[in-house]
């Protein structure tokens, strides 16, 4: 198996990887890394662009140096992508693993009244909903993500167990005693794990994607707390004179995203044996 | 090897219908290929019906699926292969278009996935017809009507409009007929065509085939695995191993006077319905408790909102003594399988009693299950889902102990595992390998090696060898009889093969759609049975000789 | 067939009912009082008591549970859903008059997306190789390319560079039909680039699935030309995914109309959600939520008939 993931790395989502690795740097050593403090306005040097000097990738119609802000904002939607993620995940799988197993009634309440009426809602109007009672932020964000994000999880988990249910080896665990708990997280899911890591690198990358359009919007992350997103609306306003103080941002979150989804690809032809998507 | 078989009927050489020449198949791509056959040759005379047969691995379909280039695009053929004279091996993928479905048509193993399941049977049939034909749909919608009267299909006008999933697997396998005899081939090539079908029904595909034989005088290719089909059908017989043929002989030669070692050993390894009791049976104790007592017994299988449940098995009597092998048998349907999942705990009692070793245990309370874990246990059928993939195989034999709670300690549990390992004839460090690491044979040792950890009183095997290659089969029949002998445990031995029955169980149930329809001694049963469907089944079962097989095929023919 | 399709609705009907009560639950879950929520500007000044009160009759927070409960229901179902807060314009008059050109804006991105998604994802199932690994880089990136900042590059390209389509604005159909068309054409197409990429790959993935399976070598041994074979044995049986694919892509195309509507300043259904979000206009937001949810729903459930037109196996 650990061939078959060396297999899976082409060049192109090794690069993914680095990058990746490059992001989760920042996250934890985001002072470290930005050459400025993000926050410093120095308007006389406004809307400088990129090039070799105190600021690589310009400045902000304030002043702001946009690598640093570029920098911090980075760790911003890494916190509150991993956040909601992690939340999905743990909602989803719980979700999909009960009602595929125990079916029933167990499966009506999980899967058709939770599952399928999150699924009712376009992913941003949840997000809008609780924005609206709570006000922005990333702890509003991060539970409304991840409520958000649990039924692709529940889905996988429970279209898994249903065709890992009726496996011999299931059976003989309850054949042989094994006790309900054991079943579950120590036979079952164990074994459909696979796509569901897989799914983490995805739901990673539509996180970023939400978030920034959510801050784009104003509505994510509060300012002055900088945040990709709403570094690309207010680059909107001069995008005919100085386009690098919307490009810039725009392209890490695109980049970031691509890097996340080229991972989740990796993941998946490395992990899933039957996966027919490399021909 | 010379392959030229001279028909009673016709006077002098024959040119055969098709010629395989050296013909071989290699898998790859770009730089590197592997050859997966090598150098098959023989050949099939008009009207003759040629068997090829080998286990798993022998190359048999790969060959088949040459003839036409049906193999994958990673695939190329190497060779001489004549059809008529003609080569078809550059005969470029127009002149091969026109061939298929038309001079030669193929049906295939496995019904449900062969046919598109989004459209009608019609609908299909239709398409093979109007491939060679240029006729109107209405024409070719009655032609296919007439097509399956001819294969015998049960309310053909209305089986027309039906979707794959609505049909049985022996009328699936109709369909599959009628559209490979839409143009009257003169080479039907039959891919194990009988495999996944229940006995009664392999007999009258079988039959059915026969008949079309002899109606339009087509040659027919089967491949097999299955000695008795072989016995039943083929005229000649090639018997490939690992890509290589072995022998190539005329029925009644190769089942009468085997000349290679590989075929001896096949054909001896192919139990025999009709070769007696076992020879060292366990006599089993009739005055003690019995190991399980059922009485009355229904079982229900549980529905869902999307399935709704039904009785799988209704008034069951059923007495298992200890030390004795009680064998369950009949077709798909008939319930054994529920009965030995009941046996394990894994159903509850809907009716009736069920007492094991002498406790009540209907109730099915926690106690009651519990007392069932520790006495009885089980041996799954298929080798490649029986074991947890994640876990080693130690680990695996290990578990029904460490979750009934009777081993704590890792280094207590792996010399267990060592132990019963060795027990099945397999190395004791094995235990630190995966379930991939072994082989199918393997694998059901290993599953055994785990239903003997808890020194069980009863225990259920359900199809325990269905699922492998007919020598390692024997094999592990073998180990099991013998460790029967060793432990004394009692069995209730689930199978659809009755020969197999024959050569491990003292006393034999027949089943038929959830009814007990016959019991009694294993001897008595098979060889003067007092119902009409137990008859059946003894006389659709395949027997691994042709001069019997015929004359079975007329009795059944004429009744 | 036909008792396939009521149970769909059934369902669909018991959804929609889950749905609408989701959502006026959402207000009552949050912890805290809504009214103060609703008024709360996050810098520490609380509303005075005269707001919070007025705030609570508007949305009847002063009635029993089950008597909002119902009022909110009839409402939702007779098409009464409350008035603005901020210009007590009634929000299904606001809805219906936005509605309809966030619909066309969805509906010529859906097609878009498409006609260009499957086919594209089809032929490079079928050809591999070159085409196939640049389809792949190729819908990677538009799957990463958010709206907001793909809708931007082509604002900077086509309207400031090229000046050759407009920026935004909006122009009715009966006034001024050309400018009304030309305004949809760049939002459409930032809405299109991403569900292309993805029904491209679904449509890749689908077919590339359907390749091995049995019928197929079934259907090429009765003599069937490729073409043919692909077409009728490959291609038909790939639909169903597809469909699947389309639409629930339809609905996140509806929640991403949100973000390009305010790129684009289309006066759409979504940028007026926006607005009130912002304002903190519940009873619009809460009345296009449900508007958008039912939509929704409806949208699958006529997904789920089409999956059972196209696969018998599902109808029983």
């Amino acid at each position: 198996m650990r061939r078959r993931l060396r297999q899976a790395l082409t060049p192109l989502r090794l690069v993914a990887l680095v990058y990746v690795g490059l992001l989760l740097v920042t996250l934890l050593f985001a002072p470290l890394v930005a050459p400025h403090d993000p926050l410093t306005q120095d308007v006389a040097n406004r809307l400088q662009g990129p090039g070799l000097g105190t600021h690589l990738l310009g400045t902000d119609e304030l002043g702001r140096d946009i690598l640093s802000r570029v920098v911090y904002g980075a760790r911003v939607e890494l916190l509150i992508a991993l956040g909601a993620t992690v939340v999905s995940m743990v909602l989803g799988t719980l979700l999909g693993l009960l009602g595929g197993y125990f079916g029933g009634v167990v499966e009506v309440v999980t899967m058709r009244v939770v599952v399928d009426v999150l699924l009712a809602f376009p992913p941003i109007i949840l997000v809008l909903l609780a924005v609206t009672l709570r006000g922005p932020g990333a702890g509003t964000l991060i539970v409304a993500m991840g409520v958000l994000f649990a039924p692709t999880f529940a889905r996988i988990a429970y279209g898994q167990v249903i065709s890992v249910k009726r496996l011999e080896y299931v059976e003989a665990a309850t054949a042989f005693g094994a006790p309900t708990r054991t079943r579950l997280f120590g036979v079952i899911l164990p074994n459909i794990s696979a796509p569901l890591i897989v799914q983490v690198s995805l739901t990673i990358a539509t996180a970023i994607l939400l978030e920034s359009g959510l801050s784009y919007l104003g509505l994510g992350v509060v300012p002055p707390t900088p945040s990709w997103g709403s570094m690309v609306a207010q680059g909107q306003r001069y995008l005919s004179t100085d386009p690098h103080v919307l490009l810039v941002p725009g392209a890490f979150v695109v980049l970031t995203i691509l890097a996340f989804g080229l991972l989740g690809d990796a993941l998946r032809s490395g992990l899933d044996p039957k996966s027919r998507n490399d021909r | 090897m010379s392959d030229l078989t001279k028909k009673p009927t016709t006077p002098g050489p024959v040119t055969p219908l098709l010629e395989m020449t050296d013909v071989s198949v290699e898998f790859g791509g770009g730089k590197s290929w592997k050859p997966v056959t090598h150098q098959i040759s023989f050949s099939v005379a008009p009207g003759e019906t040629l068997a090829l047969v080998g286990e798993s691995g022998s190359g048999k379909s790969v060959t088949a699926m040459a003839i036409l280039d049906l193999l994958p695009p990673n695939a190329r053929r190497t060779g001489s292969i004549r059809l008529d004279g003609e080569e078809l091996v550059d005969a470029g993928e127009k002149r091969l278009r026109q061939i298929r479905g038309c001079d030669v048509a193929v049906i295939f193993q496995e019904p449900m996935t062969a046919l598109n399941p989004v459209y009608t049977i019609g609908a299909h049939l239709v398409e093979a017809i109007r491939s060679h034909r240029d006729v109107s749909k209405d024409e070719a919608r009655a032609t296919a009507l007439d097509l399956l009267r001819g294969v015998h299909m049960p309310e053909p006008e209305v089986k027309i409009d039906h979707y794959p999933h609505q049909l049985s697997g022996g009328q699936r396998q109709r369909a599959m007929i009628a559209m490979a005899m839409s143009s009257e081939p003169r080479l039907l090539i039959a891919d194990e065509p009988t495999t996944a079908l229940d006995v009664t029904v392999q007999a009258e595909i079988l039959d059915l085939v026969r008949e079309l034989q002899g109606r339009t005088g087509m040659s027919v290719l089967v491949i097999t695995h299955d000695m008795g089909v072989v016995a039943d059908v083929a005229d000649r017989v090639v018997v490939m191993r690992e890509g290589r043929v072995v022998e190539t002989a005329p029925s009644a030669e190769l089942f009468a006077r085997p000349t290679h070692e590989y075929t001896r050993a096949l054909l001896d390894a192919v139990p025999r319905l009709g070769s007696g009791a076992p020879a060292t049976a366990v006599v089993p104790d009739r005055a003690a408790t019995a190991a399980l007592d059922l009485q009355g017994v229904a079982i229900d299988y549980p529905g869902s909102w999307r399935k709704p449940g039904f009785r799988a098995g209704e008034d069951l009597d059923l007495l298992v003594a200890p030390g004795e092998i009680v064998g369950l048998v009949g077709e798909s349907g008939s319930g054994k399988s529920t009965i030995g999942r009941l046996a394990m705990g894994l159903l509850p009692v809907a009716e009736g009693t069920m007492t094991v070793d002498g406790v009540d245990v209907s109730a099915g309370s926690r106690s009651d299950l519990a007392l069932i874990r520790s006495r009885v246990s089980m041996v799954f059928q298929d080798p490649a889902s029986s074991l947890d993939p994640r876990r080693t195989i130690g680990q695996s034999i290990t578990d029904p102990l460490r979750w009934t709670g009777k081993i704590g300690d890792r280094r207590e549990a792996r010399k267990q595992a060592g132990a019963l390992l060795e027990q099945v004839r397999l190395p004791a460090d094995w235990a630190d390998r995966f379930p991939h690491e072994l082989s199918g044979g393997q694998r059901q040792r290993v599953g055994i090696a785990r239903a003997m950890a808890t020194s069980p009183r009863l225990l259920v095997a359900d199809e325990p060898t269905s699922a492998l290659d007919v020598s390692v089969q024997a094999s592990v029949l073998d180990l099991f009889s013998e460790l029967q002998r060793e432990h004394g445990f009692s069995c209730l031995f689930i199978s659809h093969d009755l020969s197999v029955v024959e050569s491990l169980a003292t006393t034999i149930v027949v089943l038929q759609k959830g009814r007990v329809v016959e019991q009694g001694p294993t001897q008595r049963v098979l060889t003067a049975p007092t119902e009409d469907y137990t008859r059946r089944l003894i006389a659709a079962a395949p027997v691994p000789d042709p001069a019997l097989q015929a004359e079975r095929r007329r009795e059944r023919l004429a009744s | 067939m036909f008792s396939y399709v009521l149970r769909r609705i059934g369902v669909g009907l018991g959804l929609v009912l889950l749905v609408l009560t989701l959502i006026f639950l959402a207000l009552h879950l949050v912890p805290g009082d809504p009214a103060m929520l609703l008024l709360s500007q996050g810098d520490g000044a609380s509303a005075t008591p005269e707001a919070v009160a007025r705030v609570r009759t508007q949305l009847g927070l002063d009635q029993p549970l089950l008597t909002q409960y119902w009022h909110f229901l009839s409402g939702a179902l007779t098409g009464d859903l409350g008035e603005s807060f901020r210009n007590r314009q009634p929000v299904s008059e606001a809805i219906g008059e936005r509605l309809p050109r966030t619909l066309e804006l969805v509906g010529l991105a859906t097609l878009v997306a498409v006609v260009v998604g499957v086919p594209w994802g089809a032929l490079a199932a079928r050809a591999g190789g070159w085409f196939d690994s640049v389809t792949s880089v190729l819908t990677s990136i538009g799957i990463a390319l958010p709206v907001f900042v793909f809708g931007s590059i082509l604002i900077l390209v086509f309207s400031l560079k090229l000046g050759a389509l407009p920026a935004g604005g909006f122009a009715e159909w009966g006034e001024d039909p050309n400018r009304h068309a030309q305004i949809l054409v760049l939002p459409a197409i930032a809405l299109a680039v991403g569900f292309a990429s993805t029904i491209a790959r679904m449509t890749r993935s689908a077919v590339l699935e359907m390749l091995h399976q049995d019928w197929v070598r079934t259907a090429r041994s009765m003599g069937l030309s490729r073409r043919a074979v692909f077409r009728r044995y490959v291609l038909r049986n790939s639909l169903n995914p597809v469909v699947t694919t389309v639409g629930i892509g339809v609905g996140t195309l509806l929640g991403s109309t949100v973000l390009v509507e305010r790129v684009f300043n289309y006066p759409g259904l979504s940028s007026l959600l926006v607005e009130a979000v912002t304002a903190r206009d519940y009873p619009v937001v809460q009345g296009i939520v449900i508007t958008i949810a039912v939509l929704f729903v409806s949208i699958n459930i006529i997904v789920d008939v089409l999956y059972g037109v196209l696969d018998p196996r599902v109808r029983r």
